[in-house]
């Protein structure tokens, strides 16, 4: 496994398998195996493109949502948390520490259709025992990247020693 | 109307790469890879800290030596680093970047008429120093076929009664060029024959060094010279700090004694600012230079590999962020094809002679630029070499 290969797709999965070869120092062909590699053992899980939608003309609204459950018998919080991460407005399900049990991001159209979502779906799941729905107002910063970082432009000299 | 300059400032020739910046500067959509400086910007953690000491009203001058917590910080780094124990009372002076340490090291040494050795191609204001300071700049040529590292006997050769210390800049600017230890101790097995001889090696590039086998070693580490050498470096290259002008030098007391009273009279102390940002970065800074350096290290890697692919031969730079590719098949000297970059491709290259006589044939292209912009310059260069056939039949 090359974690240094891992660390540079994740920040740009656009790297062609032969920009990848010249900065690793490897052959094209080694490369190439161990992502093939990577993604077969579920390793690599996808390639995404990370998107600033308040800049574009889609409605869109996401929310965090706390939820306190009540863990099954034997089967800890997993079997709670698939009944939640199979909606497929679910984005993110994270089990937690501290003052709650679950983190459910999920992304809606309008505020409504996760009003329902949280109403209809999660709240009356038997094992659920509260919910915190807590909706995002802007995005600053996501995956590591600053969503609203002004200029970038380059105001160095065009030559310096 | 009567001139108020004197003689040998008229006669200094203006720095090579300014008559080059002047003419570039004025034109609009060009890209460059002329910039000594990294496109990354100074890590947050370093910034706010430097924001936090304003909110704090630290804004008085330090001590002229400069803020004990940061020669302190100096001190560890470089035990830590480099192996090289200094005294920070004593043996530390922080300057306003490393050009300033240069300034007042050779005005502290240099008697009228004294030389002193400078192995070129390198960083443009060595020479101009060495003779503001009154003193006579020889040069050390270095060649592609040695990797552009210095060989002993070209030292040797040069040496007289009149010389009084030798400028190294190892990882080299322009050339990226590196010693190894083998390459050190034969130089050092020259200098021990010459005792008098100061030793000031500029390592601002120190951390950019791209191989585990080629870690930089200061020269201040080989047997028998800690004593003899002053090691200057900053925090410029490393820490993406240009503009905040925070150098520093290390060495014998009695050096850096005599740097210190130049200092406090002509500079007083480095920015107070500067040197609250270099504390934070010395603590807390070194993990931001090992992505940096793996981000350059891509790139270099690309460069080599794509200047390569077009036919233009490059020796591997294993340190700075410099590659300095040789020009010699299209025939151009390296001003005329840089010109001819800028005018006709709309990229700005420096030509190597801006560094040093023996850096004709030679252009100096820095990789502190993103890999789209890289990739965009190479297909330029390429264009050129290969499309422009009005020269030495192309390249290839």
């Amino acid at each position: 496994m090359d974690i240094n290969l891992l660390n540079k797709l994740e920040r740009n999965a656009k790297l062609t398998t032969k920009e990848l070869a010249v900065f690793l120092n490897q052959s094209e062909q080694d490369v190439a195996a161990s992502v093939a590699k990577m993604e077969k053992d579920g390793i690599i899980c996808g390639y995404h493109t990370l998107i600033n939608w308040e800049k574009t003309d889609k409605e869109c609204v996401s929310a965090l949502i706390e939820v306190k459950v009540t863990p099954a018998r034997g089967q800890g919080f997993d079997k709670i948390a698939e009944r939640i991460y199979r909606f497929d407005e679910v984005q993110a399900v994270y089990l937690m520490s501290g003052g709650y049990d679950l983190t459910v991001i999920i992304e809606g159209k309008t505020m409504k259709d996760i009003a329902i979502f949280v109403t209809s779906k999660l709240a009356p799941l038997e094992s659920v025992l509260s919910t915190a729905t807590h909706f995002v107002l802007k995005k600053y910063k996501d995956h590591g990247r600053i969503l609203h970082d002004g200029s970038q432009e380059d105001e160095r000299m065009v030559v310096s020693p | 109307m009567s001139s108020f300059v004197t003689d040998k400032v008229k006669n200094m020739p203006a720095s090579g790469i300014r008559k080059f910046f002047d003419v570039a500067a004025e034109m609009k959509d060009i890209i460059s890879l002329g910039v000594g400086e990294p496109d990354f910007f100074t890590p947050w953690n370093v910034r706010e800290e430097a924001i936090y000491s304003l909110e704090r009203r630290r804004t008085a001058y330090t001590s002229n030596a400069g803020h004990p917590a940061l020669r302190e910080a100096i001190c560890e780094y470089m035990r830590t680093r480099f192996q090289l124990k200094y005294s920070a009372k004593e043996e530390i002076i922080v300057t306003v970047g490393v050009s300033e340490a240069i300034d007042i090291a050779l005005r502290a040494v240099i008697n009228p008429g004294d030389e002193v050795l400078i192995i070129e191609p390198c960083y443009v204001s060595y020479r101009a120093c060495v003779i503001l300071a009154g003193g006579v700049p020889v040069t050390v040529p270095t060649d592609e076929e040695n990797n552009f590292r210095v060989q002993a006997e070209d030292i040797r050769s040069r040496i007289t009664p009149r010389t009084k210390a030798i400028m190294l800049c190892y990882p080299n600017n322009p050339t990226g060029a590196i010693m190894e230890r083998d390459d050190l101790e034969k130089i050092c097995t020259v200098l021990r024959d010459h005792e008098d001889i100061l030793v000031i090696s500029d390592e601002v590039y120190a951390e950019l060094t791209y191989t585990d086998e080629n870690k930089h070693i200061s020269i201040a580490t080989m047997p028998g010279m800690y004593e003899r050498t002053l090691v200057l470096n900053g925090f410029s290259k490393a820490f993406a700090m240009t503009g905040w002008r925070l150098g520093y030098a290390c060495g014998p007391a009695e050096l850096i004694a005599g740097m210190v009273k130049i200092h406090q009279y002509v500079i007083m102390c480095a920015p107070t600012t500067a040197q609250i940002a270099g504390i934070e970065a010395l603590k807390n800074g070194l993990e931001g230079v090992q992505k940096m350096r793996d981000e350059y290290n891509d790139r270099r890697r690309l460069m080599v590999e794509s200047f390569r692919e077009i036919g233009i031969s490059c020796f591997e730079p294993l340190g700075a962020f410099y590659l300095f590719p040789s020009i010699k098949k299209t025939g151009l000297t390296s001003e005329d094809f840089c010109t001819r970059m800028l005018m006709e491709k709309r990229l700005a290259v420096v030509p190597g002679t801006a560094f040093g006589e023996c850096g004709e044939g030679f252009i100096r292209c820095s990789y502190a630029y993103s890999v789209e912009e890289l990739k965009e310059a190479v297909q330029r260069i390429k264009d050129f070499v290969l499309h422009s056939t009005d020269f030495h039949g192309g390249i290839v």
